[in-house]
C-alpha cells in the first residue's frame, strides 16, 4: 500500500467513528462601514505603527513626490515595470530627478547579482490595502515580478485610496479569491523585520529595509 | 537539591534533538532553575508577550473569534480525508507535485530523493517545525547534502548546534552578548551588542547562501483545499526568499493543516499573529498557488508539497485525543505557562515544547520516553485559556497521565507506550482504596484502625514532605466525630 493509501485509509476508517463539522460564522471579523477617509486613516495609523510611511498625492503630482523620495535617500537607480502602466508612464516622463531608471524585463536568472546587489529601490503597484491591519495586497505578475517587492531595500508601493477595503475577509470576498488564486498573492504590512535577537526590532533582515506607500487619493 | 554539582550543569538540552534523552526531563528542569541567565532570558520575553497579546486583542470579541478559529479547525478535521485529497488535486492542477509520508524518515527520503533528482547540494530552508519534528537537517547533512536555515533565529540556533527553544523564537534563550559572540566565533562578525549590525550582517551572508540554493525547504501555516494554495506567516522575507529565489521549492507541512475554504485563512491568520507575538498581522502573509508560470520572470520552476502523517493519524482516532491536531501553533500556551516560563524550552528535550509539546509528543516518541511530560504542568489552565483554537490542554494532560498508568477503563488507552508509569505497588494501592471504599464496613475498620494508631504515622513522606508538612491523621473519624456532636 502506498503512503497516501495507508494515511488515508487510517483517516477514513476512524476508530471514534464519522465526525460531525460544526457549523462557522464569520461575522465577528465584519466592520462597520468605514468611508474611504476613515478607512484611509486607519491604514496609515496601523502601517505607520509597524514602520511603514505613507504619502498621500495626486495622481498627477505622484512622479514629484517619488522623486524627492528617491533623492532624499541618495537611491542610485529604481527598478520599474516593463509592462505595467507604472513602469511606461515613469519611462515617458524624461524626467531628469528621477535615478536611473531599471526595468525587470528579463528571467532573474540572467540578472540575479545585479539585482541582489545594485538595486536601491523598487516600485509596484497594489491591487488594493487593507485599513484595519495597515496591510498592501500584491498579486505578482508577468509584468511585476514578485521579486520587485522583495529584494531591493526600498520598496515604494502605490496604492489607490479607492481601493481601501476594511479587512483581509472583505478584500477576499469582494474580489472573490476563491474564483482562482495566481502564482503568488501577497500581503505586506510594513518592512523587512525581526525580534528573534533578545526581542530587540531590527529591520531589513531580509526584505525591504523601507516600505513607502503612496496613496493616491 | 541546590548542590553546586546541579549548578554547573551544562545548560539544558542544547544538543540537537536526536541526542538528547526525553527521560532526563528533571535533571533538566533543575539545572535550568538554578541558571539565572535562562530564567530571566525567558521571563523577560514572555512577560513582553502576554502583555503585547493582550493589547493586540483589544477591542475584539475575543471570545467569539476564538469560537470561529475552534470551528473552523474542526471543520477541516471533520471532513480531513476528503480535503487531502481535494488539496492534492487542486494543487496538481496547479502545477504542485504532492508527496505523502507516513513517518518523518520517509518524508526527509523524498526531500532527498527531489534533491537528488535535481543535483541539488544546497539547501536553503525557511522556517518549519514539521522539518524539525523529521530531523531533516541532519538527514541531509549525513547524505552529503548542505541545508542551512534562513530565519534569523533558527540561523543562530544552528550555528550554535543547539535546537529552537521556541516555536516562534527560536534563540529566546540567547541574549545579544551571546549570539554576538557566537555569530564572531562562528562567521566572524565583529563582537557587538548592536543588534542592527548583526541582523545586517547576518543578512549579508544569506544573500549569497539564497543565490546559490539549488532547493528551498519551507513549511506550510494553513493549505487550502478550494484553490490550492499554501500560505506562510513571517516577518523577516527570509519565507519568501526561499520560496522564490532557488528554482526549486519543497513544502512540508503535517496532514492536519489543511482548511477547506480560502476565506478560513483570514480567522486563523487574525488568531495566529496576535496570538502569537502580539501582532495585528505579520509583514508577510505569502500565498503561494503554482510554479512560476511560462512567461513569468521569477519564482521556482518546480514546488513540490510533502504531506507528512508521522503519528497524526492515530491521534485523529480518538475523540478527545484528536483536539490536539486543532492546533495552529501560535505559542501563545508556552508563553503562559508558568512552567516553560521558568525551565525554558531545552528542558523538554523535545521539538515542541511547553503545553502543546506535553500533549503532542507524547503521540510522536512514547508516554515511555515521554513519561514526564505531561506532569510537568501544575494544570493551571492558563494554556486552555488563551488557546485560540480552544484546545483543553489541561484535560488533554489528565488523560495523558491516566494513559500512563492505564487508568480509566472508560477510556482504551491509545497513546503508544500507555502503561509506562504504571508501578505494581501503586495500582495496589488503589485497588485496595477502591475496594474499602465501595465497603461501608471495611471503610469503617479501616479509618477506624488508622484513627487508632495515629501516633505510629511517620513525619516524613518522601518527596512530599519535602517542602510541606505531611498532612496530620485525625485521632477520631469523621463519623465519631459526628456522632459526638449528635449526642
Amino acid at each position: 500500500m502506498s503512503a497516501k493509501e495507508t494515511i488515508l485509509n487510517r483517516l477514513r476508517h476512524r476508530a471514534g467513528g464519522q465526525l460531525t463539522a460544526p457549523a462557522v460564522d464569520f461575522s465577528v471579523l465584519q466592520r462597520p462601514d468605514w468611508t474611504t477617509a476613515e478607512k484611509l486613516d486607519l491604514f496609515e495609523k496601523a502601517i505607520e505603527s509597524v514602520h511603514g510611511e505613507v504619502h498621500r498625492v495626486t495622481a498627477d503630482g505622484w512622479i514629484d513626490r517619488l522623486a524627492e523620495i528617491l533623492q532624499s535617500r541618495g537611491a542610485r537607480n529604481l527598478l520599474i515595470s516593463g509592462q505595467h502602466d507604472l513602469g511606461t508612464r515613469l519611462r515617458e516622463a524624461g524626467r531628469d530627478d528621477l535615478p536611473d531608471l531599471l526595468v525587470y524585463d528579463e528571467p532573474v536568472s540572467s540578472w540575479q547579482p545585479t539585482l541582489f546587489n545594485e538595486v536601491d529601490a523598487a516600485i509596484t503597484s497594489t491591487r488594493g490595502g487593507i485599513a484595519e491591519t495597515g496591510s498592501l495586497i500584491l498579486w505578482p505578475t508577468v509584468a511585476e515580478p514578485r521579486l520587485m517587492s522583495l529584494v531591493p531595500p526600498i520598496h515604494i508601493a502605490v496604492l489607490q485610496a479607492s481601493e481601501l477595503y476594511a479587512t483581509f475577509h472583505q478584500a477576499m470576498l469582494a474580489q472573490n479569491w476563491a474564483a482562482g488564486m495566481p502564482t503568488n498573492a501577497l500581503l505586506i504590512s510594513g518592512p523587512s523585520k525581526t525580534a528573534d535577537i533578545e526581542q530587540t526590532l531590527a529591520y531589513g533582515v531580509h526584505g525591504p529595509k523601507e516600505l513607502i506607500v503612496l496613496v493616491i487619493e | 537539591m541546590s548542590s553546586s554539582e546541579t549548578v554547573s550543569q551544562p545548560a539544558a538540552g542544547v544538543h540537537a534533538g536526536h541526542q538528547v534523552d526525553v527521560r532526563d526531563f528533571h535533571n533538566r528542569a533543575r539545572a535550568a532553575i538554578h541558571n539565572p541567565k535562562i530564567r530571566q532570558n525567558f521571563r523577560k520575553a514572555m512577560d513582553g508577550l502576554m502583555a503585547k497579546r493582550t493589547a493586540a486583542f483589544e477591542g475584539w470579541d475575543l471570545e467569539a473569534l476564538r469560537d470561529l478559529g475552534a470551528n473552523i479547525r474542526l471543520r477541516a478535521l471533520a471532513n480531513l480525508p476528503d480535503l487531502l485529497e481535494q488539496l492534492e488535486q487542486k494543487l496538481t492542477a496547479n502545477g504542485i507535485r504532492v508527496h505523502w509520508a507516513v513517518d518523518g524518515d520517509e518524508a526527509c527520503q523524498i526531500v532527498r530523493d527531489i534533491c537528488v533528482a535535481r543535483g541539488a547540494k544546497r539547501v536553503i530552508k525557511g522556517k518549519s517545525m514539521v522539518s524539525e519534528e523529521m530531523e531533516l537537517n541532519h538527514y541531509l547533512e549525513a547524505r552529503g547534502i548542505e541545508a542551512l536555515e534562513s530565519d534569523l533565529g533558527e540561523y543562530i540556533v544552528q550555528l550554535a548546534d543547539e535546537t529552537p527553544s521556541h516555536i516562534i523564537m527560536p534563540a529566546i534563550h540567547k541574549n545579544t552578548a551571546e549570539i554576538s559572540e557566537l555569530m564572531h566565533e562562528k562567521t566572524g562578525t565583529d563582537l557587538s551588542n548592536d543588534v542592527e549590525y548583526l541582523t545586517a550582517s547576518a543578512r549579508q551572508q544569506l544573500r549569497e547562501k539564497f543565490m546559490n540554493a539549488d532547493v528551498g525547504v519551507s513549511g506550510v501555516n494553513f493549505a487550502v483545499a478550494e484553490t490550492g494554495t499554501l500560505c506562510l506567516v513571517e516577518n523577516e522575507g527570509n519565507g519568501r526568499m526561499t520560496t522564490t529565489v532557488p528554482p526549486c521549492h519543497i513544502a512540508v507541512t503535517g496532514i492536519e493543516k489543511v482548511v477547506p475554504r480560502l476565506e478560513d485563512v483570514t480567522a486563523l491568520l487574525a488568531l495566529l499573529t496576535r496570538s502569537a507575538t502580539g501582532q495585528h498581522i505579520t509583514t508577510y502573509f505569502n500565498m503561494i498557488s503554482g510554479p512560476r508560470k511560462e512567461d513569468e520572470l521569477d519564482g521556482p520552476e518546480e514546488v513540490h508539497l510533502v504531506l507528512v502523517d508521522n503519528g497524526r493519524s492515530s491521534i485523529y482516532q480518538d475523540d478527545q485525543l484528536l483536539d490536539t491536531l486543532r492546533c495552529i501553533r501560535c505559542g501563545a500556551c508556552m508563553n503562559h505557562c508558568p512552567v516553560y516560563t521558568r525551565v525554558g524550552g531545552h528542558t523538554y528535550g523535545t521539538t515542541y515544547p511547553g503545553p502543546i509539546g506535553k500533549i503532542l509528543m507524547p503521540h510522536l516518541i512514547g508516554l515511555d520516553e515521554g513519561r514526564h511530560l505531561p506532569t510537568a504542568s501544575s494544570l493551571c489552565g492558563a494554556c486552555g485559556e488563551v488557546c485560540p483554537v480552544r484546545i483543553p490542554i489541561p484535560d488533554l494532560l489528565v488523560r495523558l497521565r491516566q494513559e500512563s498508568v492505564d487508568g480509566d477503563k472508560l477510556h482504551p488507552a491509545r497513546v503508544p507506550g500507555h502503561g509506562a508509569k504504571r508501578g505494581r505497588a501503586e495500582a495496589m494501592i488503589w485497588k485496595g482504596w477502591s475496594w474499602m471504599h465501595s465497603r461501608p464496613g471495611a471503610y469503617r475498620f479501616g479509618t477506624g484502625l488508622a484513627a487508632r494508631f495515629h501516633k505510629l504515622q511517620p513525619g516524613q513522606l518522601g518527596a512530599w514532605t519535602r517542602f510541606r508538612t505531611a498532612p496530620k491523621l485525625a485521632p477520631k473519624t469523621l463519623h465519631e466525630q459526628l456522632k459526638e456532636r449528635n449526642r
